[in-house]
């Protein structure tokens, strides 16, 4: 059980947040859909990947998995490879220039002042511009907050990957400005 | 040195925020509405938390801007200080000190909230909104310390600056200015 009284206590991680809040739902629902699906060199699958890696890293099962179906989606992966993100993407093919990204978003995770020139560099040399560099700073930071959010507040969240199958297509597909948000979960 | 080209009169998260405005805008909405929206906590409660995880995430440029805003809306600087070393003996309610012990467990992780520092929290009469209020400046503000350090922004040494922003937070709060920020470059800027 959450650590707050939600309204609907079936609706899993941040969807039953959403419903308790909807005066900050709306930004929040907004910031998922500029970061995920609006324009950025880095294309919407390989930015979800992003957020599945660092919600990997914070251990939140909620967001890692369902950003990691939304990722599957995009990319036209079954969704049974979200665990290859678990397994340091053996079967997932990542350009040299994403690995490179997704290492800054891995030191983001652990603190902004652990990104060193090096890491910059390294991905300049994959072909990573201004921008690419940006929004993988700015996505790995907004799941540092998405991430504390979900687990700070003791929300619940469904384990099998099929749980989030659906919820993946709606994420990618359809986007995350969504009202009511309540009927995000149906299929959960 | 930031490790992309922004506008030079706006250190630290000013010039992200105007970098790309796309982004900014939800996070603008967010921040304004949970430091300064209604709510039953004091505007200056909320810029305690923000101070705090700003504080021991050790992002200077927002622990400085937030300290400053505190700062002027307590009229004092002796709490901001106090609860830096020890939330404890800071001079705010008992509820205000649990809430501040939920924000530094969720500045280490969401995980590490737990159920004795909630039940300590409602014990001391905080509501369940403002248990998840905090909880959400909390993790905001880990977003904005990693952002402002994470892209290796300028964080001016000069103290005046800060009082300048701290004010500027008291004034007009977190949306961007109607006729942006081009006024500033001809104010002190940071070597």
């Amino acid at each position: 059980m959450a650590h707050i009284a939600l309204p609907d206590e079936s609706l899993p991680g941040i969807v039953g947040l959403f419903n308790f809040r909807p005066e900050t739902a709306g930004p929040l629902q907004l910031l998922a859909e500029t970061l995920l699906r609006g324009e950025s060199p880095i294309p919407s699958g390989e930015r979800e990947l992003i957020a599945s890696y660092v919600s990997l890293l914070n251990d939140t099962h909620f967001c890692h998995t369902s950003h990691g179906s939304a990722a599957m989606a995009h990319l036209g992966y079954d969704l049974s490879l979200i665990d290859d993100i678990k397994n340091g993407f053996q079967q997932i093919e990542i350009s040299p220039k994403l690995r490179a990204l997704l290492n800054i978003a891995g030191k983001v995770q652990k603190s902004g002042k652990s990104v060193t020139d090096e890491d910059i560099a390294a991905a300049r040399a994959e072909g990573a511009g201004d921008r690419e560099i940006h929004d993988t700073v700015l996505i790995a930071a907004a799941f540092s907050m998405f991430n504390r959010y979900v687990d700070g507040l003791g929300t619940w969240a469904p384990q099998d990957n099929e749980a989030y199958r659906e919820m993946g297509q709606r994420m990618a597909f359809t986007g995350y400005v969504r009202y009511p948000v309540k009927q995000d979960a149906v299929e959960v | 040195m930031p490790h992309i080209p922004l506008p030079e009169h706006l250190p630290g998260i000013t010039g992200l925020l105007e970098y790309s405005r796309v982004t900014a805008e939800p996070i603008r909405q967010l921040t304004q509405f949970i430091l300064r929206g209604e709510n039953s906590l004091s505007p200056a409660e909320r810029e305690l938390i923000a101070t705090i995880v700003s504080h021991n995430n050790e992002c200077r440029f927002c622990t400085a801007a937030h300290t400053a805003a505190a700062d002027l809306l307590l009229g004092e600087t002796e709490t901001c200080e106090i609860m830096k070393r020890d939330i404890d003996a800071t001079p705010v309610s008992e509820k205000m000190k649990a809430l501040l012990k939920i924000a530094k467990q969720v500045q280490q992780s969401g995980k590490a909230v737990t159920a004795e520092s909630i039940a300590n929290a409602k014990a001391q009469g905080a509501t369940d909104t403002e248990i998840h209020d905090t909880v959400l400046i909390a993790g905001l503000f880990c977003l904005y310390n990693r952002y402002v350090d994470g892209m290796a922004t300028v964080a001016p040494a000069n103290p005046d600056f800060y009082a300048g922003l701290g004010q500027r937070l008291v004034d007009h709060g977190y949306n961007r200015l109607p006729n942006g920020y081009d006024h500033l470059k001809k104010q002190i800027q940071p070597t």
